[in-house]
């Protein structure tokens, strides 16, 4: 799984060219990819057999064009947007591919257009240029052999990096870069950005014949930006869509909401509804023709008829009844999905003022998830905290400086230190100035700039600054430091790179006076501590780093060791041998640094602030109140993160809260704590504690390996967690844990270390930080600030939650009551199919008269934002699903049937004897069903806005309008019926009785239950519009007590207690608030179909009863 | 502006979203309220108005006289029925006598109700070719009629399909106290169906020729639009039981009068089991005689207001303060833990 690309070879090798291409379809295949990709849909197949039973005309009860007109709609809609979209991608590849490039053809520079470099060309890139395809560097401008990239395009971080030629190119002129001959051996294309195994070698008389690693550092990848170098060239390895961003792109799995899985179900419901109804009708449709029908003469039928016709009535009946799904539901839900989007990016108080970002909603289909959110998983450093690193603190050599202050940089103490040139402080500052990949960069001004892609480096860099060691230019190999006005030049020889495994980085520099070899390192305690060399003493560092992480400060070991200079040689050959390893490089890698970092001298521990964003514990406290679970997931180590934990509220301190470590190093350990851990809570549950429980990276490791069961049930039963130590893929494997215990998830981090969990999680949420914007990219939304996920999911979740519930069931609430009051109609057309509406009403009544008003839904506010931030435990009713479940649905049914009942019987009462025409008689349902509806939605809006009356009554008004316009037309099958209705008193009369009979009892019962049954929704409702002196919340803290105490309960007696009629039908949702997690949910599986898919039988915690 | 930002707003605000009071969902809206006051004037004053419409349309359908006389029964003799009615030499002629109740004011409308007929039968009421009947030039698009289109040597039938095949033809001859009084057929179809639907030009060609003969026949001298018994039929009837109109005797008619019917008797409703029945009837503004929207609105009205006491008694004997969140389901359990 190798490619060879042959440097500058005249021989036209097999790879791709570089033309880039994103477009999905071409001109060609556009409408049948097209058509294809929307008919693997259910929906859109079940609507096209629809649309094409009805061109059978014995068949079809209207006009086929009730059904083509909406569907093509829907189709070119949908087609259009596709179209648009890849049309875009079409012109901005397009000025990708045409972009002028120089390459080197032929001993001579060219220009080509970039679509046409070949792998093996070598390409010359001027500063701010892009690069065009990804190249392995050969020379640049700066004589050491480096250049600097911005990266920003390709994984957001915005830091310049520096990139260096490989060793066996350096020194090569002009002339020599034109006619250069080698071979790089590299992998297969592949989307790793972070890795890059190869070698290269230079064929004479280039140099020895000798083979060079080559690693990430020595790339230019596709779409970054050369900065600060004048210009740089490379060997073209990975072109067109072969490259590594080619490689990465690619459309991650849409996600799915729990409405929208719950929606399909119950359209699923539906169709079977329909199908029983369809087999009914048909059958009693059939045997009523062979009995009844055949002794009707004006009917005609014949004796002897072709086979097919005993299919004819039952088709007909599945034609009347095809509307039962809506078609207009798509497009609803599509249409105010994007407005709820679009209600997030607009959202003033999601603005981000010190940053300029306003919230940005990339995934615009999963609002509602938001108000179902469960467990939320967020990361520390940069969610949590600021993420701007400040030096605050240090203990040198067993001194502490900065205790008094607070802020290490003015303690006297430690400045007189540095200008005395102590021993142990120069050596500290100095590993504080080197060991970093810090760029620094002189700006016009003369002001030293650094560009550092991690927070911690810039803070030790710039406080070392101000310790007066200035770390000046730092150019590949070579670094200047002044100090104290003494300049001082290091060779840096080798970089043993940070990783999340190693948790240390060294550097090994040789002092150019002195010509001695350092090796100097820093890292988690953990990291470096093992390290020391054996007399040393350790106590102190220990302590100071407990210390410090008490405070909350993060902390970094720092050591160096003289190397003599024939170990560093017989080092860094294994060193560079394991750097050109193709084949498990990284391990390889890491197992020959540590053979290089031991008996270190400890210098020091600094300790480096980073403060809690503004209202991130009111956040998490509201946010815990509303019942939803926190689980901290850091890289950070323990006592820091429990320490941010208590800062943040999210545990509470002894005794009001208890923290359960689950520790140790050996697999017996590890379980026998789980085992402990598990069993206190278990029996904790019944006190009125905040239990938490912290893990560690290690023991997580051989949790999740051995004891998965034993731990689900622990983190089912704890409401809060805090796992350090965690890498990215634990992240990912513990939401992908919650997820499986059928928990809605959503995991807020900012750093790349948690792209993996924001992917997994049902919402991800990315900070768009410090830490560049890798999260925020991967993320479904992104924020400026961790306060803002109050606002997301209590405000714009809820809020969305509930529209959609409304606007789903209204949906087909509508199409039901339209079909029910055609299958009434049939029993009185002799069971033949016979549509009581003309083609032309019924279409409208779907796609128009219907759908307008609903959809001003996205206007509706139950509760003001103040109250449902005053009273968060009122998310409740969106995590448990009240608003849209079968129960609910039940509900809207039934009144779907009710009212089709009504309009029917009045209409054919009022309109008997010599007044039943066929074309009035339908007009008059039409009307009624038309009026029922405005009502309904007015109904069930909790508040008004101008554009909800207008759009309600508006659409009333519009629906005469309309309809007189086609009782104008001859043809349109009620001439003149609309002006005849509307003159007779009796018209009016039947709709206003419709109205009455239909609307009465609803409002009746709504008001009861409003009043005597109230929801907890109702009684904020009354609170807050009845304008007295809004109530004061009775300690709304012991709400988790509570909580724990029913759990109790529930336990310890019979599941009497457990009044589980979670969901009432019709209008409004129970009072009784158990939830979908009840512990005894035994009778009411079929209804719950969300626990249905649980896999784990743990009880749940019932939240608040 | 806020002073402490100031200097970040000046420099760097771009991405700030504009402010409008739809973006930030803050229209001002109204939230009405269910509070039992409204609840119960709503309800009661509700309550008052059905009655008094029911009421009104109650006296209206109460003003209406209206005769019916079910007649397919006593018109044939007992036996063979559809035989009987089938045969065209026997003589169908059936004399039927009525004594009017209340004085009836004119117009009165006669109508004949046909019930067990179904009109709305979905192959019968598509049976039919509008362009047909209205446009000269099309009377050989009888693809829509499906039955009844053409003659077996493929001659357009005008008009096609069933609906007209089965048309209505029994006759009613009325005289009051043995005067003879003329049925006034004019204008009993609707205007717009004379005028628009049915053309002017076109005339019955091929009508009942066929070996199975439906119903009436058409004067084919007359053109459609004046075909006024063709054009009533054809406006379909939505149930199996309707009434269409026949024709109106334009003079009152006393209490107490005898008016004598005598019916042609030709229409097969036997078959089916159908009924046939002749229907007088006077008119107001209600239109016919229909005691249902009276009996539903005082129904209805009685039941608002009884809902409406009702709310009142509950209010009284079960106060609820209004909003009190200690009602909420947190709330009170950190009440009840408390106590």
């Amino acid at each position: 799984m190798k490619r060879f690309v042959y440097i500058n070879d005249e021989y036209q090798n097999d790879y791709c060219d570089n033309r880039i291409s994103n477009t999905k379809y071409t001109l060609l295949n556009f409408l049948p990819k097209n058509l294809w990709e929307q008919f693997r849909r259910f929906m859109n197949q079940y609507f096209l057999l629809i649309a094409c039973l009805q061109l059978w005309s014995l068949i079809t009860p209207v006009n086929p064009a009730s059904t083509w007109g909406p569907l093509i709609f829907i189709f070119a809609v949908s087609a259009t947007k596709e179209a648009w979209d890849d049309y875009n991608r079409y012109i901005s590849d397009k000025q990708v591919n045409e972009m002028e490039i120089w390459i080197v053809k032929n001993g001579a520079r060219k220009h080509i257009q970039a679509q046409d470099i070949r792998v093996g060309n070598i390409v010359w890139i001027r500063e701010n240029e892009e690069v065009p395809c990804d190249l392995v560097l050969i020379g640049t401008s700066e004589p050491q052999g480096i250049c600097h990239v911005e990266t920003a395009a390709l994984d957001g971080e915005i830091d310049l990096k520096t990139r260096v030629i490989p060793s066996s190119c350096v020194g090569l002129d002009h002339e020599q870069l034109h006619k250069i001959k080698g071979v790089i051996e590299c992998p297969n294309p592949d989307k790793d950005i972070r890795r890059f195994d190869a070698n290269i070698r230079l064929f004479p008389p280039f140099i020895d014949n000798d083979i060079c690693p080559l690693t990430i550092n020595n790339t230019l990848l596709q779409s970054c930006y050369l900065r600060n170098t004048e210009w740089a060239c490379g060997v073209a390895v990975y072109t067109g869509n072969e490259t590594k961003l080619g490689m990465s792109r690619g459309v991650p799995e849409p996600k799915l909401t729990a409405m929208d899985a719950m929606i399909d179900k119950l359209t699923g419901a539906i169709f079977l509804f329909q199908i029983a109804v369809v087999v009914v009708l048909g059958s009693a449709g059939n045997i009523w023709k062979d009995t009844e029908a055949r002794k009707q003469w004006y009917v005609k039928y014949d004796d002897d008829e072709p086979w097919y016709q005993i299919l004819v009535i039952p088709l007909r009946f599945e034609l009347l009844c095809s509307i039962m799904i809506p078609i207009s539901i798509k497009v609803s839900l599509d249409f105010v999905k994007s407005l709820y989007a679009k209600f997030i990016e607009w959202d003033e108080e999601m603005y981000d003022h010190e940053t300029d970002t306003p919230a940005h909603a990339a995934n615009t289909a999963i609002s509602e998830d938001l108000g179902q959110v469960e467990y939320i998983l967020t990361d520390k450093t940069g969610t949590l905290t600021e993420n701007k690193m400040i030096f605050r603190r240090c203990c040198i050599g067993g001194v502490f400086y900065g205790n008094e202050s607070g802020d290490a940089l003015r303690d006297v103490e430690l400045l007189n230190a540095v200008a005395n040139n102590s021993p142990h402080v120069i050596k500290f500052l100095t590993v504080m100035t080197l060991c970093n990949t810090v760029v620094p960069i002189k700006s016009p001004s003369g002001a030293i700039l650094y560009k550092a892609q991690s927070q911690d480096e810039d803070a030790l860099v710039n406080a070392a600054s101000n310790l007066h060691m200035v770390l000046v230019s730092k150019n590949g190999s070579n670094a200047e430091i002044h100090f104290n006005r003494r300049v001082v030049q290091y060779d840096i020889l080798d970089i043993l790179e940070f990783t999340s495994d190693r948790k240390r980085m060294s550097i090994v520099v040789s002092d150019c006076q002195s010509g001695k070899i350092f090796l100097l390192s820093k890292g988690a305690d953990e990291a470096i501590i093992p390290c020391a060399y054996s007399e040393q003493r350790i106590k102190t560092f220990v302590d100071a780093v407990d210390k410090y992480a008490q405070l909350g400060l993060r902390t970094l070991c720092l050591g160096w060791r003289e190397l003599e200079s024939d170990e560093y040689l017989e080092w860094s050959r294994s060193f560079k041998e394991a750097n050109s390893a193709l084949i498990d490089r990284e391990w390889k890698v890491a197992e020959v640094c540590q053979k290089l970092e031991h008996s270190l001298e400890i210098l020091g521990v600094s300790a480096i602030e980073d403060r809690l964003q503004a209202g991130v514990p009111e956040t998490i406290e509201i946010l815990r109140q509303s019942g939803i679970n926190f689980w901290m997931l850091t890289g950070d180590k323990q006592s820091t993160a429990i320490q941010i934990a208590l800062l943040c509220n999210l545990i509470s301190s002894e005794p009001k809260g208890q923290l359960l470590h689950i520790n140790g190093r050996t697999e017996d350990e590890v379980a026998r704590s789980l085992e402990r851990v598990l069993l206190t809570t278990r029996i904790t549950t019944s006190e009125p504690k905040d239990l938490a429980f912290v893990v560690d990276g290690w023991a997580l490791e051989i949790i999740l390996s051995h004891y998965n069961e034993a731990f689900t049930e622990l983190a089912v039963l704890s409401k809060t967690a805090i796992c350090c130590r965690v890498t990215p893929s634990q992240k990912a494997q513990l939401v992908k844990l919650l997820k499986s215990c059928d928990y809605r998830t959503l995991a807020i981090g900012d750093g790349g270390n948690d792209v993996r969990m924001i992917q997994q999680a049902d919402i991800g949420v990315g900070i768009s930080g410090r830490e560049g914007l890798q999260a925020a990219r991967a993320a479904d939304y992104s924020i400026g600030k961790f306060r803002f996920l109050k606002r997301l999911i209590l405000v714009h979740g809820r809020y969305s939650y509930n529209r959609t519930a409304f606007l789903s069931q209204y949906s087909f609430y509508k199409s039901l009551l339209i079909c029910f009051i055609q299958i009434l109609f049939s029993f009185l057309s002799g069971i033949a199919g016979t549509s009581l509406f003309n083609s032309v009403s019924l279409m409208a009544y779907n796609v128009f008269y219907t759908s307008i008003p609903v959809l001003t839904a996205v206007l509706d506010k139950d509760l003001s934002e103040k109250t449902v931030m005053q009273n968060p435990e009122i998310l409740l009713y969106c995590q448990a699903g009240r608003l849209l479940n079968p129960s609910t649905f039940a509900g809207w049914f039934g009144r779907s049937l009710y009212h089709a009942i009504v309009v029917f019987v009045i209409t054919i009462h009022a309109y008997a004897n010599e007044k039943s025409e066929m074309e009035e008689l339908s007009m008059v349902a039409l009307s009624g069903s038309i009026l029922l509806q405005a009502f309904v939605v007015t109904l069930e809006m909790n508040s008004f806005t101008f554009v909800q009356l207008l759009a309600i009554w508006g659409n009333f008004v519009a629906f005469y309008v309309i309809n007189f316009l086609i009782s104008i037309i001859p043809s349109a099958g009620m001439y003149t019926i609309m002006f005849r209705l509307c003159r007779q008193p009796t018209y009016w009369v039947t709709l206003l009785l419709i109205s009455g009979v239909g609307m009465g009892p609803i409002l009746a019962l709504k008001y009861f239950r409003y009043t005597y049954k109230p929801s907890a929704i109702n009684i904020l409702q009354k609170a807050e519009r009845s304008g007295g002196p809004m109530y004061t919340l009775v300690n709304l803290e012991s709400q988790l007590r509570s909580d724990v105490e029913n759990t109790n309960i529930s336990i310890s007696t019979t599941p009497v207690k457990n009044k589980n009629s979670v969901y009432e039908p019709l209008l409004t949702e129970s009072p009784i608030i158990s939830t979908r997690r009840s512990l005894v949910s035994s009778s009411f599986d079929i209804f719950q179909p969300a626990q249905s898919r649980t896999t784990s039988s743990y009880p749940r915690n019932i939240k608040a009863n | 502006m806020d002073t402490s930002d100031s200097e970040g707003d000046s420099r760097k605000s771009n991405n700030k979203p504009k402010y409008s009071k739809f973006s930030q969902q803050e229209l001002p809206a109204c939230k009405p309220r269910l509070t039992p006051g409204t609840v119960v004037v709503a309800f009661s004053l509700i309550g008052v108005i059905f009655i008094l419409i029911g009421l009104a349309s109650l006296s209206a359908s109460q003003e209406i006289v209206e005769l019916v006389d079910r007649y397919d029964a006593d018109c044939v003799p007992t036996g063979d029925k559809v035989g009987f009615i089938q045969n065209s030499e026997t003589d169908k002629i059936c004399t039927r006598t009525l004594t009017v109740p209340k004085h009836m004011k004119s117009p009165i409308h006669i109508y004949y109700q046909i019930s067990g007929f179904y009109q709305n039968y979905r192959r019968y009421v598509k049976s039919r070719s509008d362009k047909q009947l209205r446009y000269k030039n099309d009377v050989h698009v009888t693809k829509d009629c499906h039955y009844e289109a053409n003659t077996d040597d493929g001659a357009p039938i005008v008009p096609c399909g069933l609906i007209a095949w089965s048309m209505f033809n029994d006759t009613f001859a009325i005289s009051v106290n043995k005067n003879t009084i003329e049925v006034n057929k004019k204008d009993i179809a609707w205007k717009s169906d004379k005028n628009n639907k049915f053309g002017s030009d076109i005339y019955p060609s091929n009508f009942q020729k066929g070996s199975l003969i439906g119903g009436a026949k058409l004067n084919e001298s007359i053109p459609l639009s004046e075909q006024e018994d063709l054009i009533v039929w054809m406006r379909t009837a939505a149930l199996p039981t309707f009434r269409k109109l026949y024709g109106r005797i334009e003079t009152d008619i006393m209490a107490n009068d005898q008016v004598t019917v005598v019916i042609q008797n030709n229409y097969n409703t036997y078959s089916f089991g159908g009924s046939k029945a002749l229907v007088l009837s006077t008119t107001t503004w209600i239109g016919g005689k229909n005691n249902f929207i009276g009996v539903a609105y005082l129904t209805l009205g009685s039941l608002c207001l009884f809902l409406a006491m009702g709310f009142i008694v509950l209010y009284m004997v079960k106060r609820r303060t209004l909003g009190d969140p200690t009602y909420l389901s947190w709330n009170r359990d950190t009440l009840d833990h408390r106590y």
